[in-house]
């Protein structure tokens, strides 16, 4: 056995003759090159080493523009002068920290917070002071330069939004790519300060805004002062996306709003183009690129009304008397009723132990689908709601993109509520009651749409039941302006509900705008027929209380929110429009004259005298 | 199991050659990282800690019979590859990469310990005997199985610089134990053929660092950038060095990781070409060492083993080496009893463990 064994290893000893050369090889190898780099080159390396220090100076590209349909710029960069301080070089000269602190207006301690405040700094490495600082005090900065060692000024691109807070939501806002962001990546292009997308097309768009950085490498003396530029990799700029909208529309649907609250958006039916976005309050996006304080942060969060949300996809209100056209198509597709169905309306409906009242005391008298939809009566409304129950009524939301997503691409979208048997059932685990469908039926109750959906809505009614997808983006551009993309109109399905249907509705909602008793004629329009719905979202109970008497003299936070949803002209639809006004009481009153500016606005129509919305009866004007 | 014999036969050259470098690692760390301002310990003592129970382990493992190990060699490949599917799942991300793994107050790579588990299973393997021929190439099935399975783990994470070492440590084996030619030929053939399929597979910024090895202009302010300023510093020590703790390259923070990867280029740049030939001397001492130690073992067990362990400290050093100075791509492969990393300082003292226990046994049964 110990015999077999040693000759077993005999293959060893053999190996390790040839292997004892290859280490040997390999060592010599190596030897010998640092004999090369620190024998032959060595006084050279030592020179470099000593006198000229590389260093590297990052060079931040250009982020993309973003621009309107018609090339109007809505955000773009600007330089900003950041000013770095390299602490070594000032250690001995605590006069000079005085001076900076003078100059940039920032007491001493708080530069001393600042040098100790970064953890693990190599030597040498400047710290930001302060970034952004304006003319006079870049002046006063420059020509004190030569008593101010130690102190850098970049200048670095700066997003800027041309038109302060205008689609502030739509166009989003970039801020520092925060640490938990920088764990997820895989690739290394962004580091700790780099400008990220936080918010809407900024976010979405990320990709193709962002462009790749460059830097350069540059000699630099034993105190840190450049000597010359070496090898540079240049910047290349981010690709502007050229959006949907429509600047002079955004501007007009903007101002319509005043200082009220709520969201509009604007759509082409027929391609499913975004025309203009509205969330109000808005914010200045700027702020984010700049930084913003604890207290800007605070005062953003803290606002009542919500100004960082997006209202227009991220709110979820009850549709109102919106979702009635939901409830009708339901009751002519199932053949519950024809139009010619005839509901007499007495003001009120007893049903259970409850008493379900329309909006109008003296109730509407005897009326069929299309005056009923017309003067939104929702007695009516209540008895179709029972004739085809909850499930029909989920199944024409469904059709018509109502409870789920757009897929519009943009951050945070929501997908609203439709509620169903099996809904509740998987909710709460209780069965429905007949009682809640009446609710339903005229858009209360737990339904939830966002605005962007009741704009679905509306142009599948005005689009024969197509609904397109949603998209906010027209074309990608490189910067010389060539195409890199472009994206067309995409159908995303069809409602299944008849051409004859959708003829009655159609021809109802052109009668809610055009005929006197309508709840929607204050937004009519001289020069081409509109065709809408108004609607109530409801805020609280309490609210039925109040209206007998006037909504204004409600608490705001208590007044229901103010439902229009429209689109124009009538024979060929080219715009449709969701109005939501935050606590602005009756659609009719809040909603309708905000969609009427843009309506006009966009079909270059003369904008009637404002005072002629004011004088409608005060019945029409209601629900 | 402890024989008095074993204490006469100690292999007290290797210990004190692992000392000598180790220690030389320590002055070196404490002077790259003096000038940085830390809050807490400072690295040179918690290398100091990690050597201390890296010894601690290095005895135990010296000790106890090594034959013993066989029986275990499989379990203890099983439970670093089942760490590693553990830390793909739970580890800590940095920089993209999934590597660490959290055990109370320690922060551990099991990467590392893979390479020991790898070597143990191996020498199992190539145990037995294959007869006059060699190898063939349907014997060599199960090996292939035992490197892929961690070296695909570990690529997951993504850490090249360990599956290249795994890579290494296996084809060294290969060539020391006999494999036929016939299947050494299709080997290579196969080898080079998937070469372009696992250039496919690698991540963009390992492709960036092989494509900026060959041609460092193309990225200048990256890896290019780190190999010239790694090229100076070592360059810049000249003959004799600029003394211990005046190196200035490696302390501006001109080098990316000086403490780990790039720990030699500051050794080079304090202690010049004098210095590096003491600590080249050394190391290649160490590895004829445990050269020695492999072809003395009683058995083919303990040669395999022990050569396994040579060859892990072999590939590192040299890769290391050559990295720093240039003449290597930068993959992130650290050098051993050096670099900064207490994962990768214990895998390295288990391994010195091995070399001992097989040395002390040598005139043992």
């Amino acid at each position: 056995m110990m015999e077999l064994n040693t000759q077993r290893m005999e293959d060893f000893k053999e190996r390790f003759r040839y292997l004892k050369f290859f280490v040997a090889g390999a060592f010599l190898l190596i030897f010998v090159y640092l004999w090369y780099l620190q024998v032959i080159r060595g006084s050279d390396l030592r020179q470099l080493s000593e006198n000229n220090r590389i260093r590297i100076r990052e060079m931040v590209a250009d982020r993309g523009m973003l621009l309107d349909r018609k090339g109007q710029i809505l955000a773009h960069n600007r330089p900003s002068f950041d000013v770095f301080l390299v602490p070594e070089d000032i250690r001995t000269n605590p006069e000079a920290l005085e001076k900076i602190g003078e100059i940039l207006n920032l007491p001493g301690e708080e530069i001393g917070e600042k040098v100790k405040g970064v953890k693990r700094r190599p030597a040498f490495r400047p710290i930001k002071l302060k970034s952004d600082i304006d003319w006079d005090r870049l002046a006063l900065l420059e020509s004190n330069r030569i008593h101010l060692p130690g102190i850098l000024v970049d200048v670095r691109p700066r997003r800027a939004y041309h038109h302060g807070a205008l689609a502030s939501h739509l166009l989003g806002y970039i801020g520092e790519v925060d640490e938990n962001e920088l764990k997820q990546m895989k690739d290394r292009i962004y580091r700790m300060g780099s400008m990220i997308g936080k918010y809407g097309v900024e976010y979405e768009w990320e990709n193709q805004l962002k462009g790749v950085d460059g830097g350069r490498q540059i000699e630099v003396d034993a105190l840190g002062r450049e000597i010359k530029p070496l090898r540079s990799v240049e910047p290349f700029p981010g690709n502007n996306v050229v959006l949907t909208i429509d600047f002079d529309l955004q501007k007009v649907a903007e101002e319509a709003y005043q200082d009220r609250n709520g969201a509009l958006i604007a759509m082409d039916p027929k391609t499913g183009r975004i025309l203009a976005m509205v969330s109000k309050p808005s914010f200045d996006p700027s702020i984010f690129a700049r930084g913003v304080s604890a207290e800007e942060w605070k005062a953003l969060m803290d606002h009542p009304f919500h100004p960082l949300q997006n209202k227009g996809i991220q709110g979820q209100y009850p549709p109102g008397s919106v979702f009635k056209i939901v409830t009708a198509i339901a009751g002519l597709e199932t053949g519950a009723i024809t139009p010619q169905t005839q509901i007499t309306c007495t003001g009120v409906f007893p049903y259970g132990n409850r008493d379900f009242r329309c909006w109008k005391e003296k109730g509407h008298g005897t009326l069929n689908l299309h005056q009923a939809l017309v003067e939104s009566c929702d007695v009516y409304f209540y008895q179709l709601g029972l004739k085809v129950g909850v499930d029909a009524i989920a199944h024409y939301a469904g059709e018509l993109g109502l409870g789920r997503k757009t897929g519009i691409g943009l951050p945070h979208e929501k997908a609203g509520i439709v509620p169903s048997t099996s809904w509740k059932k998987k909710r709460f685990g209780a069965s429905w009651y007949s009682g809640e469908t009446l609710s339903v039926a005229v858009g209360q109750g737990y339904l939830n749409t966002t605005p962007l959906q009741l704009l679905m809505l509306i142009s599948a009614v005005a689009n024969g039941g197509r609904l397109h997808l949603p998209r906010v983006v027209e074309r990608v551009e490189n910067i010389y302006g060539e195409k890199l993309r472009e994206y067309s109109s995409e159908e995303k399905g069809r409602a299944n509900i008849s051409e004859e249907t959708l003829r009655v509705i159609q021809e109802a909602l052109m009668g809610a705008v055009n005929e006197p008793r309508g709840t929607g004629y204050a937004s009519a329009l001289k020069q081409v027929k509109v065709a809408g719905k108004t609607g109530t979202a409801q805020v609280v109970r309490m609210a039925i209380d109040f209206k007998k008497g006037d909504m204004n003299r409600m608490p705001l936070k208590f007044r229901d929110h103010a439902w229009f949803a429209a689109y124009a002209p009538f024979e060929d639809p080219q715009i449709a429009v969701a109005v939501l006004v935050e606590h602005g009481g009756y659609g009719g009153a809040a909603a309708a004259p905000i969609a009427k500016k843009v309506i006009a606005k966009y079909l270059n129509l003369e904008v009637p005298a404002p005072a002629k919305t004011e004088e409608t009866s005060s019945d029409s004007v209601h629900d | 199991m402890i024989d008095r014999r074993l204490f006469i036969h100690f292999d007290w050259g290797l210990l004190g050659i692992v000392l000598l470098i180790a220690s030389i690692g320590i002055l070196n760390l404490y002077s790259v990282t003096s000038n940085e301002e830390t809050a807490g310990t400072p690295l040179y003592l918690k290398q100091v800690l990690w050597l201390a129970i890296g010894l601690g382990a290095m005895l135990v493992i010296a000790f106890v019979e090594y034959r013993f190990y066989t029986d275990f060699a499989y379990i203890v490949y099983a439970t670093a590859v089942i760490l590693l599917i553990i830390v793909l799942v739970y580890g800590i991300i940095t920089f993209g990469a999934q590597r660490w793994m959290k055990v109370g107050p320690l922060i551990f790579q099991p990467s590392e310990f893979v390479k020991i588990s790898l070597i143990l299973a191996l020498a199992k393997f190539f145990q037995r005997y294959p007869g006059r021929e060699g190898y063939s190439l349907k014997q060599l099935a199960f090996p292939f199985f035992l490197l892929f399975l961690p070296m695909i783990l570990v690529l997951k994470q993504p850490h090249l610089g360990t599956a290249i070492v795994l890579l290494l440590i296996f084809l060294s084996i290969l060539i020391f134990v006999k494999v036929r030619w016939s299947a050494l030929i299709t080997l290579g053939v196969i080898g080079l053929s998937i070469l372009p399929l696992v250039w496919r597979f690698l991540k963009d910024y390992q492709r960036q660092r092989i494509i900026t090895f060959f041609n460092p202009d193309l990225d200048p302010l990256g890896a290019g950038y780190h190999l010239i300023q790694s090229k100076i510093a070592v360059g810049s020590g000249g003959l004799f060095g600029k003394g211990f703790m005046k190196g200035t390259q490696c302390k501006l923070g001109f080098l990316p990781e000086q403490h780990t990867d790039f720990i030699f280029s500051a050794l080079g740049e304090e202690w010049g070409l004098v210095g590096c030939f003491i600590v080249l001397g050394l190391y290649f001492l160490l590895i004829l060492w445990g050269l020695r130690i492999a072809i003395g073992s009683k058995d083919r067990f303990g040669a395999i083993l022990c050569f396994g362990v040579v060859a892990m400290l072999f590939w590192h050093t040299l890769i290391n080496i050559g990295m720093v100075l240039g003449l290597m791509p930068v993959v992130g492969i650290p050098i051993p009893l050096l670099s900064y990393g207490g994962s990768f300082l214990l895998s390295t003292l288990i391994g010195i463990g091995l070399l001992l226990n097989v040395s002390m046994r040598r005139y043992l049964f």
